[in-house]
């Protein structure tokens, strides 16, 4: 691995030179992803950035490193204060940072200012022009880029009519709805035909179901238009929905990236095991590349620690076989799974799915079940015994 | 004073829900009854000192004579079967009408972008301005005027010269609580920011961003702040006054010496003018929002 790094990055010496001029240093981890980087038309390079905001004594972005491929959806996920909307604002010039390089497809915008790096962004609170109708919103930026008036009108009114408000071009801002804005905006941002879109939590003041339209329908167009797209949400269910890749970020950095799937199934650290998805923490023995657990062998991924551990199980990985019910016990049982003692506390239905919260009986420690609801031993309920045992499915021990 | 009697009305209303309809009809009528007395009470407060004006204008206080004289005077622009000059008065109302343009820009050149800039950037900085800004209304015009004394002696003596129009130096500070306040609403009531960042991320110039996002929905209120500036101008004395320059109040004043009569009647328009400002003010705002929502 060394070694390929060593060979990319010799071919790369220019470019890693040029940063080191630009920017006075860059670091290790900014110089991997810049070396991984090959030339490619578009796409988005963060490499090494720290911003401080003025008054504070804290980094909100702290050696931040991140790639956006062309034409890929990159979603920043993380709570609150974890720099997440910091590293965008950056991206889109309206944040000044203090050190490291910005590089949009291949060229240098880490001095250029906001209004031309060529990015539209999408915020959280309605931005839209409140003196100007739906469609004069939507031909501002066209307007800006001195487009004639009658293409300008064709264009917008296209864009209009891709978020499907065609037929609310001459509203205003408080004759429509939240969601509705959203879409004028998205509308609005997509029209100038962006080098990168900016989602800075565009859903989160909208109710669910509006919500979960919207975000599909942003996938949907990203996907046709193909513009690379970074997306910020703290909500991880909208990250899972549409991302390409997922960035966990925590105290301002990226903690991992990865598709969807590898993120849920293999978590690098603590931090994204928990954040994302359920997880169940169950004491266990870590030898080298499996643990044992309440008597199982679990296999563990890259990077868990050894000895005394905790193993964080996801719900769906753990079987359930209610005690004395061998009629209808499930396939866990049938395996010859056998576990410690849990009590059923709670069961929550959830269409497919059903949740079992459960304590276990010797250690009181918490334990959250799922499985699909076709799987419920009819006999359960709350105040139920069961036996409790971890598939072997592998998962992170720390 | 309409809109005032239908939102009280309003939230009588709700707050009443559960009384029995007679029993809230009663109460509502009751109130409007109040509202009715409490409202005539207050006009007539206002209304008889000006009652009192017009009729002072119209009959003579010595012959008790009843003559439309004055207002003649003031119309036809010769003051002379009154035995009154009112050349004073025509360059006072010159003067103070100036003043009220160069006033407004100064205070709108000044003002609207140093506002903007720290509503943007800077909360703490904002707060700074407002203090400043609200000062002049804590400081007796009486006591400005022993600050600027000695700042007007150099400015006509070394820079300037004693033409009154200077005087809007003195003036933009005076306008200053009442328009930051005007322009402090406009600008709370959008979001300054957020907006600012849509049009910067999707191309604008900073110019671009002000002229053509932020000006368009700061109108109303640089329009109000500048009709206020406007009416505190041509009401002002005391500072022209104490620094010996002539303005229409000071020209009234003087020309109340010599003929009373006249100098109440144009008091009387001057007041006038300024209520017709903000009326207008009201109604052009109105007009606007309708035409808006009918789009």
């Amino acid at each position: 691995m060394s070694l390929i790094q060593g060979n990319t990055m010799a071919s790369h010496s220019d470019a890693t030179t040029d940063a080191n001029a630009a920017s006075g240093s860059v670091t290790q981890a900014a110089q991997a992803v810049l070396a991984q980087s090959t030339q490619r038309g578009g796409g988005v390079q963060m490499l090494g950035i720290d911003k401080i905001y003025p008054g504070s004594n804290s980094k909100a972005l702290n050696d931040f490193n991140l790639e956006v491929k062309p034409g890929e959806m990159v979603v920043l996920l993380g709570g609150s204060g974890c720099g997440k909307s910091t590293a965008l604002r950056s991206l889109a010039g309206l944040e000044d940072i203090q050190r490291g390089r910005i590089l949009v497809g291949g060229q240098d915008m880490t001095a250029v200012p906001a209004n031309k790096r060529g990015m539209a962004m999408v915020f959280q609170a309605y931005s839209l022009f409140p003196h100007m109708s739906a469609l004069e919103n939507v031909e501002f930026g066209l307007e800006i880029r001195g487009v004639a008036s009658a293409e300008r009108r064709k264009l917008a009114m296209e864009k209009l009519d891709l978020v499907g408000l065609a037929d609310q071009a001459g509203k205003y801002t408080q004759q429509m709805s939240g969601g509705q804005q959203q879409r004028v905006a998205l509308a609005r941002a997509l029209a100038i035909n962006p080098k990168v879109l900016l989602l800075d939590e565009p859903l989160s003041a909208l109710d669910a179901k509006v919500r979960v339209q919207l975000r599909d329908e942003i996938r949907r167009i990203q996907l046709e238009a193909g513009t690379t797209t970074v997306f910020v949400t703290h909500d991880q269910e909208e990250a899972l929905a549409i991302a390409d890749r997922i960035g966990v970020m925590n105290h301002g950095r990226i903690e991992q990236i990865a598709d969807p799937v590898s993120l849920y199934r293999e978590p690098a650290t603590e931090y994204v095991a928990t954040f994302i998805g359920l997880t169940n923490r169950l004491p266990g023995h870590a030898n080298g590349a499996e643990a044992e657990v309440f008597g199982q062998r679990i296999p563990l991924l890259e990077g868990s620690r050894t000895g005394d551990v905790t193993v964080l199980v996801r719900p769906e990985n753990i079987s359930l076989i209610p005690a004395g019910a061998d009629a209808d016990a499930p396939k866990a049982a049938r395996d010859g799974l056998t576990g410690p003692e849990a009590r059923v506390n709670v069961i929550h239905f959830l269409g497919a799915l059903v949740r079992v919260d459960a304590v276990l009986t010797a250690t009181g420690t918490p334990l959250t079940i799922q499985l699909p609801a076709s799987e419920l031993p009819a006999s359960l309920k709350s105040g139920s015994m069961v036996q409790v045992a971890p598939r072997p499915v592998p998962a992170l021990a720390v | 004073m309409n809109t005032i009697n239908t939102d009280g009305s309003a939230t009588a209303l709700s707050a009443q829900a559960d009384m029995p309809p007679q029993l809230r009809a009663a109460r509502i009528h009751k109130q409007r009854i109040i509202k009715t007395v409490i409202l005539a009470v207050t006009l007539l407060f206002l209304g008889v000192p000006l009652l009192c004006m017009l009729i002072f204008t119209l009959r003579h206080p010595l012959s008790g004579r009843w003559s439309l004289d004055p207002w003649k005077a003031i119309f036809t622009g010769d003051g002379s079967s009154l035995g009154a000059d009112l050349s004073t008065l025509w360059s006072g109302l010159g003067t103070s009408l100036a003043l009220c343009v160069v006033t407004v820009i100064i205070m709108l050149i000044l003002l609207v972008p140093v506002m903007v800039i720290a509503h943007i950037r800077s909360r703490r900085l904002e707060r700074v301005i407002e203090w400043v800004a609200t000062l002049p209304l804590t400081i007796p015009a009486i006591v400005l005027v022993v600050g600027l004394g000695p700042i007007y002696r150099w400015l006509s003596a070394d820079v300037l010269n004693t033409n009154p129009i200077w005087l809007c130096f003195a003036y933009a500070i005076l306008v200053m609580p009442y328009a930051f306040r005007a322009i402090a609403v406009g600008l709370n009531s959008i979001d300054v920011p957020t907006l600012c960042e849509a049009a910067r991320s999707l191309g604008a110039s900073w110019p671009r961003v002000f002229f053509r996002v932020l000006m368009p929905n700061l109108w109303q209120s640089i329009l109000s702040a500048s009709f206020i500036s406007i009416s505190v101008v041509l009401g002002e004395y005391t500072v022209a006054s104490l620094l010996g320059r002539m303005n229409l109040q000071v020209a009234l004043y003087q020309l109340g010496q010599s003929n009373s009569q006249i100098s109440t009647a144009m008091s009387l328009l001057a007041l006038l003018f300024g209520v017709l400002l903000l009326v207008s003010l009201d109604l052009i705002s109105g007009a606007m929002r309708r035409s808006k929502e009918e789009h």
